[in-house]
């Protein structure tokens, strides 16, 4: 047999649970936001003990970037791995394993915070014996994608891939340092960590940091690195820069966590330490929008077409811009005024909706009617419209935080001609209502967006057809 | 030997690298130039940045908390001071004459007047809203601070020594008195009667009889022969229809049975002398401040 003829076959069956997993999991995660979003603005909307935004607050942050982000990279990088290899994923009841036990690890987590059981560490709240059931499960990702590079027909290793495996190699150790914790016993949920004070709060925010850096950052561009091209058809812009944003990139990002402990009882050494790496990072994480945009030159009219690579390049528009206010963000000047404030969970929901999410919807846009083997999707009509009431939900969401923030920043900071503070604490967060309102309107509007994305994808699944996707496929067909 | 054969990409004219992925294939473009400018400045920025600033671990741990000091001689805790320098600056114009003054100088005197409101309001607003509402008015459970109904005393003395060590707080100064819980001393229908009274007290109704009875031998020592209340123990008035819990007949009841008691903390400690003082002065202008 030859191998360099015979098309392998690939195990699209372990994409496609991904894949749906992606999409229940988002819809979760949205609408959860959109909840504590409105108990924000409306408090009487704290239900009892297990509904407070206290414990619904990890729940969504968790089931969007774990469960939402988490899948979207299992079934991208499963799915990119073995055509960009040329060879079947290995281990086919391994990567079942990696499934089943992830979503276990999700649920597990998801009744620990409704129950009160945590760590008490933001993007880390899971307790012990959660966090080495997902170091198992991570332990055996890391395996078979691995092997599978190594089963590779190709002569290199495609770019993806790269940002594939620092992702999956770097959120290991990540969550190893930051779990370092002793159980009071084994048989009770709750556990102590190995580090104290201080020296925990840099590994949280080191860990914290780098989840947005090798979690949201490298593994995402892993996704744009094989979509964008793949749905363009257009060669990556230039290999040389992708050699070196990547390991800039990389190397880089692992110093800026200590800007997440700026003004604290962190030394002051540590902080200008972790800012100027930020800085230094600024270029690092343009290389990779950049090389997503500019993969479209000569081919910029196939935005018009296509609204399905509209979502990736908004996507790294997005990213662009939160990876420059990221930076801003990190001088000691602008975080005095920024930490704490609403600015920040701006700052993470442009990166968060407009990055991880658009880039997401555009690669499950490709992959879904791919996976059922069906000639296209149901309707770009839909598409469209998705990709519109998202962004505008997005815009509403980020300037409204923009404007909150900073409103609060400069309350907390102003001071009357004899010398007292001019607002209280509680006049800042009423000022903020009508913005917690526009907040909540845009997640209404990007939650709405996704459920018209989950009935393109059932109607697409099913092989329903529109006017305008039966002349698309015969179109197609003729081509 | 790899045959020389250079792959073109037709639309830009760049050569590729010469591999494809599943039909993907890479331009050899260099890096934009812009790109690595601005790189490289910022790498150099950041590498004057830590000259200038606290910027490594130093290998002793010497130096200013176990980093490089820097040229600027910058810390954090020297920006705050310089930062705080101006506002402190602010409040020194009137701080020590505020200090100095008693409480009579102080509301004759136009400008410390002005500044104890000033600091009272800003202290009010971030430690009494929570429980007396941000102008005051109160709540159920929380004394109304607007009116001229007080339990334990309206003069400014009184305002302060309240601030200072709390109502059943964990001051060993602190007011305190807990009223009896009746439902274990009376009976049901006793209970009944004196709420009658009360109620009728209250509204200045005719008074019911075997209620004034029950009142006279169980309530009257703290609350005062008139139901007007006794300051000195704190036993409020009950006469004035201005009720802390609720003032439906039931909640009275409720109140007779099984008392419940609010607890106001000691704020010596808390707070510093002169915003203690500049709350009493505060509090005291709110509308029932009496002489």
């Amino acid at each position: 047999m030859n191998k360099l003829t015979e098309k392998p076959i690939y195990n699209d069956e372990i994409v496609k649970k991904f894949t749906l997993a992606t999409v229940f999991w988002g819809v979760v995660g949205f609408a959860v936001g959109v909840f504590i979003a409105l108990q924000m603005a409306f408090p009487e909307l704290n239900f009892g003990e297990y509904f407070t935004f206290g414990r619904l607050r990890p729940l969504h942050t968790s089931a969007v970037i774990f469960a939402f982000g988490g899948n979207a990279l299992f079934a991208t990088s499963y799915f990119s791995v073995q055509r960009t290899c040329r060879t079947r994923l290995w281990g086919d009841g391994f990567a079942n394993f990696t499934f089943w036990g992830y979503q276990f690890f999700i649920v597990l987590a998801a009744v620990g915070y409704v129950t009160g059981v945590t760590q008490g560490k933001e993007y880390a709240e899971p307790e012990w014996y959660a966090d080495l059931w997902l170091t198992i499960v991570w332990v055996v990702y890391l395996v078979v994608f691995l092997m599978t590079l190594k089963n590779r027909e190709e002569a290199h290793i495609y770019v993806g891939n790269w940002f594939f495996l620092s992702f999956i190699v770097t959120v290991a150790v990540l969550h190893l340092a930051n779990n370092a914790v002793i159980p009071v016993s084994f048989t009770s949920v709750k556990s102590y960590p190995l580090w104290g004070g201080v020296q925990s709060a840099l590994i949280q925010w080191w860990y914290g940091h780098n989840a947005v850096g090798f979690f949201l950052t490298a593994g995402f561009l892993g996704i744009m690195y094989y979509f964008v091209p793949k749905r363009a058809e257009r060669p990556v812009y230039s290999y040389r820069l992708s050699i070196l944003h990547f390991w800039s990139l990389i190397f880089i990002y692992i110093w800026a966590g200590p800007h997440h402990l700026h003004y604290t009882s962190l030394p002051d050494w540590a902080q200008t330490l972790g800012a100027t790496f930020s800085i230094m990072l600024w270029m690092p994480s343009w290389g990779g929008m950049v090389n997503g945009m500019m993969t479209l030159s000569g081919a910029w009219h196939k935005l018009r077409e296509d609204p399905v690579l509209r979502f990736m390049i908004i996507s790294l528009a997005f990213y662009g811009m939160s990876t420059f206010e990221g930076p801003l963000m990190s001088i000691k000047t602008v975080n005095a005024l920024s930490h704490y404030t609403d600015w920040t969970i701006g700052h993470v929901h442009s990166g968060a909706l407009g990055w991880v999410a658009f880039i997401s919807f555009g690669a499950l846009y490709h992959l879904v009617p791919v996976l059922w083997k069906r000639e296209g999707l149901y309707s770009l009509k839909l598409v469209n419209m998705h990709l519109w009431i998202a962004t505008i939900g997005i815009v509403l969401y980020i300037a409204a935080m923009w404007v909150s923030g900073i409103m609060q920043g400069l309350m907390w900071r102003t001071y009357d001609d004899m010398g007292f503070l001019e607002y209280s604490f509680v006049e800042s967060v009423m000022a903020m209502h009508p913005f917690y309102l526009i907040r909540a309107l845009g997640g209404i509007l990007f939650l709405v967006g996704a459920l018209i994305m989950v009935y393109n994808f059932y109607k697409t699944i099913k092989g329903d057809r529109t006017e305008e996707s039966e002349s698309r496929f015969k179109e197609v067909a003729h081509a | 030997m790899r045959p020389e054969k250079k792959d073109i990409d037709e639309l830009s004219g760049i050569e590729t690298t010469g591999h494809s992925w599943d039909g993907i294939k890479e331009l050899n473009t260099p890096s934009p130039r812009w790109w690595l400018i601005i790189f490289i400045v910022s790498c150099v920025w950041a590498v004057g940045y830590w000259f200038y600033y606290p910027a490594w671990p130093t290998l002793t741990g010497n130096g200013e908390r176990g980093g490089t000091e820097g040229t600027a001689g910058w810390t954090q805790y020297k920006q705050l001071e310089e930062q705080q320098a101006e506002i402190v600056a602010r409040k020194a114009a009137y701080q020590s004459r505020f200090d100095a003054a008693d409480f009579s100088t102080i509301q004759n005197d136009e400008e410390l007047y002005a500044f104890a409101i000033a600091g009272g309001k800003s202290a009010f607003k971030d430690n009494c809203a929570t429980c007396h509402g941000t102008g005051g008015a109160g709540g159920p459970g929380y004394p109304n601070l607007n009116d001229d109904d007080w339990i334990w005393g309206g003069t400014i003395e009184d305002i302060q020594q309240t601030l200072q060590y709390g109502i059943r707080g964990n001051h060993d100064e602190t007011r305190f008195n807990e009223m009896p819980a009746y439902a274990d001393i009376l009976d049901a229908e006793d209970i009944e009667a004196v709420a009658d009274y009360v109620v009728a007290k209250a509204a200045g109704n005719a008074l019911p009889e075997r209620g004034a009875v029950v009142f006279e031998e169980n309530c009257a020592a703290c609350h005062g022969e008139d139901a007007k209340g006794l300051r000195e123990l704190g036993g409020p008035n009950l006469a004035d229809a201005i009720w802390l819990y609720a003032d439906d007949r039931n909640a009275i009841v409720s109140q007779i049975r099984k008392p419940k008691h609010g607890i106001m903390p000691a704020w010596e400690g808390r707070l510093s002398p002169s915003t203690i003082r500049q709350l009493t002065i505060y509090v005291h202008s709110l509308g029932g401040g009496e002489k």
